[in-house]
């Protein structure tokens, strides 16, 4: 008996929610904002699949269609990594630093 | 490189997105979770340059240029933008960003519909794609262009400085509104499984489109105080997005990656219906703040007096207080006064004022919002707390200072059953010894709802931009 590909790639996506929730209820509220950009900037991962659209495709359309899906992914990967970067160093500990100045 | 090293090296992947998300648990451990992040990206990125090379060796060499040039026009965009975005504008940009995932999402699926045999789903151009292929196409593509579109009304909606209707913040509705949704959702439905029955690709295209369209109509009825809930709901779409096509092309870590993010938005989106003590699918029918003023008794007691006061006067009351407790609202975000309130706050501790901070977990315009801007202005995270945790030190606090918040320092949500916002969980700023309220007007908050917290006899009311209120009380304070 042979078992599909589609079979496996659902044992992977219930386990991977399974996860995900386990994970997820974890994140402290402070940190819901950033969550939700490095959220975005991870399902930016379709990335890999606009890749190999934009690289494997011989059609205009198909060609087309994987390049902007890069570009439009790329946006997500850099954007959503970087504001996370961004916000996350502002909850960087700055109460001690300050207090020496102000004295 | 091996089929069998490319898959571990996804699952490496994988792994590291994992931790990406839980290094999130604490802001101390979460720099290096983005890092975790980072790396993940990059270690999918450079085996996916391998994974072309083993599959088509020939045309490698050009495709990757291709990639290149997608990589860099992107990668700018995104770079410039993450850098200059200000922190009132996040939730614009996240929506932004969920619509790039959506349309992405869909021009992969339109790829891998036009030249299956390119993506190794079928072995040459004349053979059919498999059914089971084709019904996950379809979900990938339909689920794309419903995250495309709805996050373009969201954007709308919250940047709020467009004219166009649909981009308004009051819900658009109109008769048949559900009606027309639901025999939309069934026409996809139904274009859905004769594409994935038959192949048909006229089926595919029109299912597109119609996707496209529900996109707009189920986001246009959510009115702008719902916008959290939104935006976790399109973030949670992004997600099953990158999954549907990760089952399209049989890629396990886009599975894992969607389900992960996918997961992450439906409890946010959970989070901030509880929050709001509103089922999901009443958030999703839409239409609150539609009829503002007719729901609850707030049109009858419109003529009603408050005690208000100056800003000296307000300074006054904290500098002899013990123990402030501030409650920020989307107004102080709005006057961007987060910089004059971590002022007042230094001073106000310099001078032995215990001062903390209260958020509601639907304070400003997405979830945490509120934290970030006042990370941003350098307040301590650990003089930030949340709702359960500070709720049972009203009691003690001596001043109650609220700015710009209304709906969720409403004491109705507990007294009056009849309030549409009855049963949410509320800050409990009414039980302080005095409040402070600082807003622009008498206006009610988004849910159109007067609030009796303002006529109590120990509430004095502070009226002016909240920037111009904060600072003229830093100097007072000095």
């Amino acid at each position: 008996m042979e078992i599909s590909d589609g079979i496996y790639n659902l044992i992977i996506f219930v386990l991977a929610i399974y996860v995900g929730y386990h994970v997820v209820w974890n994140v402290t509220p402070a940190l819901h904002t950033p969550l939700m950009a490095v959220t975005n900037a991870i399902s930016a991962i379709v990335i890999v699949g606009a890749m190999l659209a934009a690289a494997l495709t011989e059609t205009v359309l198909g060609k087309s269609m994987g390049v902007l899906a890069v570009a439009l992914a790329a946006v997500n990967v850099f954007g959503g990594f970087l504001v996370t970067r961004r916000m996350l160093e502002m909850f960087k500990k700055k109460a001690p630093k300050a207090k020496a100045e102000g004295k | 490189m091996s089929m069998n090293l490319i898959t571990l090296l996804y699952l490496a992947a994988s792994i590291c997105f994992i931790q990406a998300l839980k290094g999130l648990s604490h802001p101390t451990t979460s720099r290096q979770g983005n890092v975790f992040g980072m790396i993940g990206m990059g270690i999918a990125v450079v085996t996916t340059i391998a994974l072309i090379v083993k599959i088509n060796a020939e045309i490698a060499a050009t495709g990757i240029v291709w990639v290149v040039v997608g990589l860099l026009l992107g990668g700018s965009v995104g770079t410039i933008m993450a850098k200059r975005v200000e922190m009132t504008k996040m939730p614009e940009l996240v929506a932004f960003m969920h619509s790039m995932i959506g349309l992405a999402a869909v021009c992969i699926a339109v790829a891998a519909v036009v030249e299956p045999q390119s993506l190794g789903i079928v072995a040459t151009a004349l053979d059919p794609i498999p059914s089971a292929n084709r019904l996950e196409l379809f979900l990938g593509a339909a689920i794309g262009a419903i995250t495309f579109s709805g996050s373009v009304i969201a954007f709308g909606k919250l940047s709020g400085k467009y004219k166009f209707r649909l981009f308004q913040g009051a819900p658009v509705m109109f008769k048949g509104q559900h009606l027309l949704n639901l025999l939309v959702g069934l026409a996809i439905l139904a274009l859905g499984l004769v594409y994935t029955f038959t192949g048909d690709l006229s089926a595919f295209a029109i299912l597109l489109v119609l996707a496209f369209i529900i996109g707009v109509l189920i986001i246009i009825p959510i009115g702008g105080a719902d916008m959290p809930v939104v935006v976790s709901m399109l973030n949670s779409y992004s997600g099953w997005a990158a999954a549907g096509i990760g089952f399209s092309l049989n890629n396990s870590m886009l599975i894992v990656a969607g389900s992960l993010v996918g997961s992450s938005g439906a409890i946010l989106s959970y989070i901030m219906c509880k929050a709001m003590n509103r089922s999901f699918f009443n958030v999703i029918l839409g239409g609150f703040g539609a009829d503002a003023g007719a729901g609850g008794p707030a049109g009858a007691q419109a003529e009603r007096n408050v005690k208000s006061g100056s800003s000296d006067d307000a300074a006054f009351l904290l500098t002899n207080a013990d123990t402030v407790i501030i409650v920020p609202g989307y107004g102080l975000a709005v006057a961007r006064a987060q910089h004059a309130l971590m002022e007042l706050t230094e001073k106000l501790t310099h001078q032995g004022v215990t001062v903390k901070f209260a958020i509601h977990p639907v304070a400003g315009r997405m979830p945490g919002h509120m934290n970030v801007l006042l990370a941003e202005a350098e307040v301590p995270y650990d003089m930030v707390f949340e709702m359960e945790d500070i709720n049972s030190e009203f009691g003690q606090a001596d001043v109650v200072l609220v700015l710009g918040a209304n709906d969720v320092v409403n004491p109705a949500a507990k007294t009056d059953p009849q309030s549409p916002i009855a049963g949410m969980p509320i800050l409990d700023a009414y039980k302080a010894k005095t409040v402070i309220v600082n807003k622009r007007s008498m206006a009610s908050g988004y849910a159109g709802l007067d609030n009796e917290l303002f006529y109590m006899d120990k509430t004095m009311m502070v009226f002016g931009d909240a920037k111009k209120v904060i600072e003229d009380m830093v100097k007072a304070v000095e």
